[in-house]
């Protein structure tokens, strides 16, 4: 309980407009530094939220709470899986906790609206987990980086290409009906048409779909040699289970985005999960040292596999531990605190390779095919089956500017700066 | 309309309300209200001036659903929808079409006021628990197009933009700009609900047949207090929409419409100014309990159990019937 | 193309079914009581995880069933012992209060569980599908069906067979009519709220096997069996199968056809019969 020490003393009775609070400096270079940290603790996505807080934390214990010589306090708050209260916590951090930057949210329409108000006043805003392609594309925000994150057209490219690979030329998707689905699984159809693929049908369907019986009736008839999905949380789950008792589990392959098959879906889930293959920077189950290393670590505290949560939320931590020691922990000046971000390689992460950013403030990752198998102890895992290196989130030609879309939508632009 | 209970209310589908005669130590009350709102600022720092804000905005909500919950006898759970129409209108305009945040809020304000007119035609023949229902329903309508409309509102990602007029950029002079805002709303709304039309909207609120006898259109006068609330709502979703620069369906959304009438609740319905204690007792206990933990769901149910059963005419209905027995 | 359209038909039945047994409880419920319990899809929720815990420990899928029942009812039970009672006889204070209930439940239920999503283990006699007709369909959906119908034909019966049924259905029509005649009827409205309550949790353990149990379940089944009873008519148990029917298919029908407007094909419906018939199709003025 000791996180929201700093707002309990000094700002309990003023958060209901009874006592004066003088405006405090922003905190001085001989103080903590102050990382304002939002997760959905509570709303759809809580389970995620907490494992992002889970993460987070495990880093600084790791390093004691310290950060180029200052100490490190963090404030969490909960963006309860709604925009308007994402909003709201960070007025809150920012304005009246005073913190020296802003980090984490899960779902993009709750990044997106922290970083319009941080597009305002320059807040350090890092989003390991948020992925909407615009963020560090078309609309990009110089203080909005992404740290241990990932695009969300990024991945599904090298899946396509594996695709082909296969001998797959015909594919149906199904996705969720909003910006992140439309984002990945264009830079699949994107990616797979150009190698020559071809794409039957595309079925677009709310989130929070209870029943996915009318699309996969209309799925199987379309004589697809494979289907791509792009689903997160509990749509993720009843996919997979509705896509067996259905019998095409088996009949068809099943590929998807990453989020489809991330501990945070399948560790509550049984044998209709074995065999999906996506793409992703991270696999729990790959066998490299550090991974392995980081993968106990995280089961011993919480007695269960990292999901992307967790393992973002941590390598985002250490990223920003990184950028801070050749600063001494300076953070008053945001401009060269955000450049020293930029400058840092991330070489110790539980990835156990290199990652950089590009200009945009994306990382450039070696990318995992990696498929779902059942590990010794009779959990269900993400092996990798095959590597991608180098795949930024402008896929093979950083210069085209490939933009991700639906299908038949966006045009490509330029970025703004 | 037979109830299972041995002493049943005499008008068991209504929440108790409480009529609004204004003596001088309510008078007084209002004065210092306005005048704590007008000199906090000063003192406050920027976070607590942007919960005030809110509170001022949402106030107008709750007084819209007063309208309707306290005056006309009609409890509807569709009022967030027609704020958050407003709301989008206003985000739409300027951040899509490039247009005048001025006429935006206008055009938020007219959308508003439009919807609410086609929710009370369908809404108006139904009384009670229905009347609840269907305009929960309406507004689920509303929340699912927003939600799905993708190439307009966005989805779920809703829309983002710069909606506030470069004047009042700093949160500060948008306070002022909102206080001067609601306190001539809130005028207006007092005058109307004091008006002749008010007093016979009351008068169907106590009974729909009597008046009916008397002569009076019941249906029209319905039909006209549900726009004139919708309308209402629709200026709070315009300020909204200038307060948050961004809009999402979780603004249209049901919990939108139950937090505007708990405020109303709170406060008291029927009191039409309660709406400013229960919506700053409301986000005031909001902010304060999600300091100390992330429980804020079940302390909001726990609150609306109690004031359920104890207080259901409100903070400030309590305060009114206490005075009034100190008097007798 | 035939065999696409009997295969949509069948999702469409089969999801229907699930919301009867749901609705069915939320209608009895409004029926007798007067009270729109909006606490109707946490207890699904609640239901569901009951349901997964006990059916997970034991490995016997109809524990779980049995063991979802008995929690909600009991918790139905504490609800209106403990809760209502106190506001008994204004419907709009009752309606709210449960909302408020609703949200303490799925605050708790999310504090136990934490958000994981979670799936009833079905029993291994129903995985799988069956090939009939020239397509595959799964085996446990056709028992939802099954079940659902099974479900209709055992409350009918209780509603027009028994003593009981027969105490509900006058107290549907006119509650003090029984009052009068000597018969305690606050006995059998607790009783209408537990079965009512339990039909919610049989449903919540049922529909946790294939719609899986997520935080907001529960508010998507509370609108759909919203939808249901405002199209049935309060208190009335065909009414409630009529309007499951309804709106199953035009859900299904909505995604199929017209995706954009998913959520309008079922509440444009609604709407309109509530507008003009304000009490429902089968519904009877009190």
């Amino acid at each position: 309980m000791d996180r929201r020490t700093f707002l309990k003393s000094s700002a309990a009775l003023a958060a209901v407009g009874t006592v004066a609070m003088p405006y405090v400096a922003r905190a001085q270079a001989s103080g903590p530094i102050k990382i304002g940290v939002m997760a959905p603790l509570t709303g759809v996505v809580a389970a995620g939220g907490r494992e992002m807080v889970d993460g987070f934390n495990m880093y600084w214990e790791e390093r004691g709470f310290q950060s180029g010589g200052r100490k490190v306090e963090i404030v969490v708050e909960d963006d309860a899986s709604n925009p308007d209260t994402a909003l709201q916590k960070a007025r809150r951090l920012v304005e009246q906790a005073n913190v020296d930057m802003l980090f984490g949210n899960l779902l993009a329409n709750t990044g997106l609206a922290v970083a319009n108000y941080v597009k305002g006043n320059g807040m350090p805003y890092f989003i390991p987990i948020i992925a909407a392609d615009d963020l560090t594309q078309r609309n990009r925000i110089k203080n909005v980086i992404r740290v241990a994150g990932y695009t969300a057209s990024q991945f599904p490219r090298p899946l396509a290409d594996w695709c082909l690979k296969q001998g797959y030329r015909k594919v149906a998707t199904i996705s969720q009906d909003y910006t992140f689905g439309h984002e990945q699984c264009g830079g699949f159809c994107q990616t797979f048409t150009e190698g020559g693929g071809q794409v039957l049908g595309q079925f677009w369907h709310p989130l929070n779909t209870s029943d996915f019986s009318p699309y996969l009736g209309q799925l199987a008839n379309l004589g697809a040699d494979v289907i791509f999905c792009m689903e997160t949380g509990a749509d993720a789950a009843r996919l997979m289970q509705q896509y067996a008792s259905f019998g095409l589990k088996g009949q068809i392959p099943l590929v998807g985005a990453m989020n489809v098959t991330d501990q945070s879906v399948i560790r509550t889930m049984g044998d209709e999960v074995e065999g999906v293959v996506v793409a992703a920077h991270f696999a729990e189950g790959s066998d490299n040292p550090r991974t392995k290393e980081f993968v106990a670590a995280y089961g011993k505290k919480f007695s269960k596999l990292p999901s992307l949560y967790g393992f973002s939320m941590y390598s985002g931590a250490m990223w920003i531990d990184e950028a801070l020691k050749p600063l001494n922990g300076a953070t008053a000046d945001r401009a060269a605190f955000l450049a020293s971000v930029m400058k840092t390689d991330l070489v110790n992460s539980p990835l156990g390779t290199t990652v950089k950013l590009d200009a945009f403030g994306n990382p450039i990752y070696d990318v995992s095919i990696r498929k779902v198998v059942k590990n010794a102890d009779g959990k269900y895992w993400n092996v990798p089956i095959a590597t991608y290196p180098q795949v930024s989130q402008f896929w093979k030609s950083p210069l085209a500017f490939p933009f991700a879309g639906r299908l038949a939508g966006i045009e490509p632009r330029r970025p703004a700066s | 309309m037979a109830s299972p209970a041995p002493n049943p209310a005499p008008d068991s589908t209504a929440l108790p309300a409480r009529d609004t005669g204004m003596s001088r130590l309510a008078m007084g009350a209002i004065a210092l209200g306005a005048l704590a709102f007008a000199v906090l600022p000063l003192i406050l720092p920027t976070y607590q001036v942007s919960i005030l804000t809110e509170v001022l905005i949402f106030a107008v909500l709750a007084m819209a659903v007063d309208i309707l919950a306290g005056y006309t006898g009609r409890t509807p759970l569709c009022h967030g929808a027609i704020f958050g129409v407003s709301t989008y209108v206003v985000v739409y305009w300027t951040s899509q079409m490039g247009g005048s945040p001025y006429v935006g809020v206008g055009l938020g304000i007219a959308a508003a006021t439009f919807v609410a007119a086609i929710f009370a035609l369908l809404a108006i023949r139904t009384s009670g628990v229905y009347f609840l229902l269907l305009t929960l329903a309406l507004g689920m309508i509303v929340w699912g197009v927003c939600l799905r409309w993708t190439s307009v509102t966005g989805g779920e990602n809703g829309l983002r933009g710069a909606v506030r007029p470069a004047a009042l950029a700093d949160g500060f002079s948008f306070y002022y700009a909102v206080f001067a805002a609601v306190a001539v709303v809130a005028f207006v709304m007092w005058r109307f609900v004091r008006s002749p039309f008010g007093l016979t909207l009351r008068g169907i609120r106590d009974s729909e047949s009597r008046m009916r006898s008397l002569g009076y259109n019941v249906p029209a006068h319905l039909f006209l207090a549900f726009t004139i609330s919708g309308f209402f709502a629709g200026i709070a979703g315009a300020l909204y929409a200038m307060f948050n620069d961004f809009v999402s369906p979780s603004t249209v959304g049901l919990s939108q419409s139950v937090e505007g009438l708990l405020m109303a609740i709170t406060g008291g319905i029927g009191t039409l100014f309660g709406a400013f204690i229960g919506s700053f007792a409301i986000i005031g206990l909001e902010n304060l309990v999600s300091l100390y933990t992330e429980r804020w769901q079940s302390v909001l149910g726990a609150m609306f159990v109690l004031i359920m059963i104890f207080a259901p005419e409100g903070i400030l209905g309590r305060i009114r019937s206490f005075v009034a027995q100190r008097r007798r | 193309m035939n065999s696409l359209n009997a295969f949509q038909l069948l999702n469409g039945l089969t999801f229907a079914a699930l919301l009867f047994i749901v609705a069915s409880g939320f209608t009895l419920i409004f029926g007798l009581l007067r009270i729109v319990n909006l606490a109707h899809g946490a207890l699904y929720l609640l239901g569901g995880y009951a349901g997964y815990a006990a059916a997970s420990a034991s490995g016997n899928f109809f524990l779980g069933i049995l063991a979802a029942m008995a929690v909600v009812a009991a918790t139905g039970l504490v609800l209106d012992q403990g809760l209502l009672r106190f506001v008994r006889g204004y419907e709009l204070r009752q309606v709210l209060l449960t909302l408020g209930v609703a949200f303490i439940l799925n605050d708790m239920t999310l504090v136990i569980f934490g958000g994981d999503t979670y799936t009833v283990p079905a029993p291994e006699f129903l995985r799988g599908a069956v090939r009939f007709a020239g397509m595959f369909y799964p085996k446990y959906r056709l028992f939802v069906l099954a079940l659902g119908i099974l479900i209709f034909i055992a409350l009918w019966l209780l509603l027009n067979k028994t003593r009981l049924g027969a105490l509900i259905r006058a107290g549907v029509d006119d509650p003090e009519m029984i009052e009068a005649m000597g018969i305690n009827i606050r006995r059998i409205f607790l009783l209408t709220f537990m079965l009512g309550a339990a039909l919610a949790g049989l449903g919540g353990a049922v529909g946790g096997a294939f719609l899986t149990l997520y935080p907001s379940a529960d508010a998507e089944i509370l609108v759909f069996s919203l939808a249901v009873v405002i199209i049935g008519g309060r208190g009335s148990l065909v009414g409630a199968a009529v309007g499951a029917l309804i709106v199953g298919l035009l859900n299904t029908v909505g995604q199929v056809m017209f995706p954009e407007f998913a959520y309008f094909v079922i509440f444009g419906p609604m709407a309109a019969i509530l507008a003009f018939r304000p009490l429902g199709l089968f519904g009877k003025a009190a």
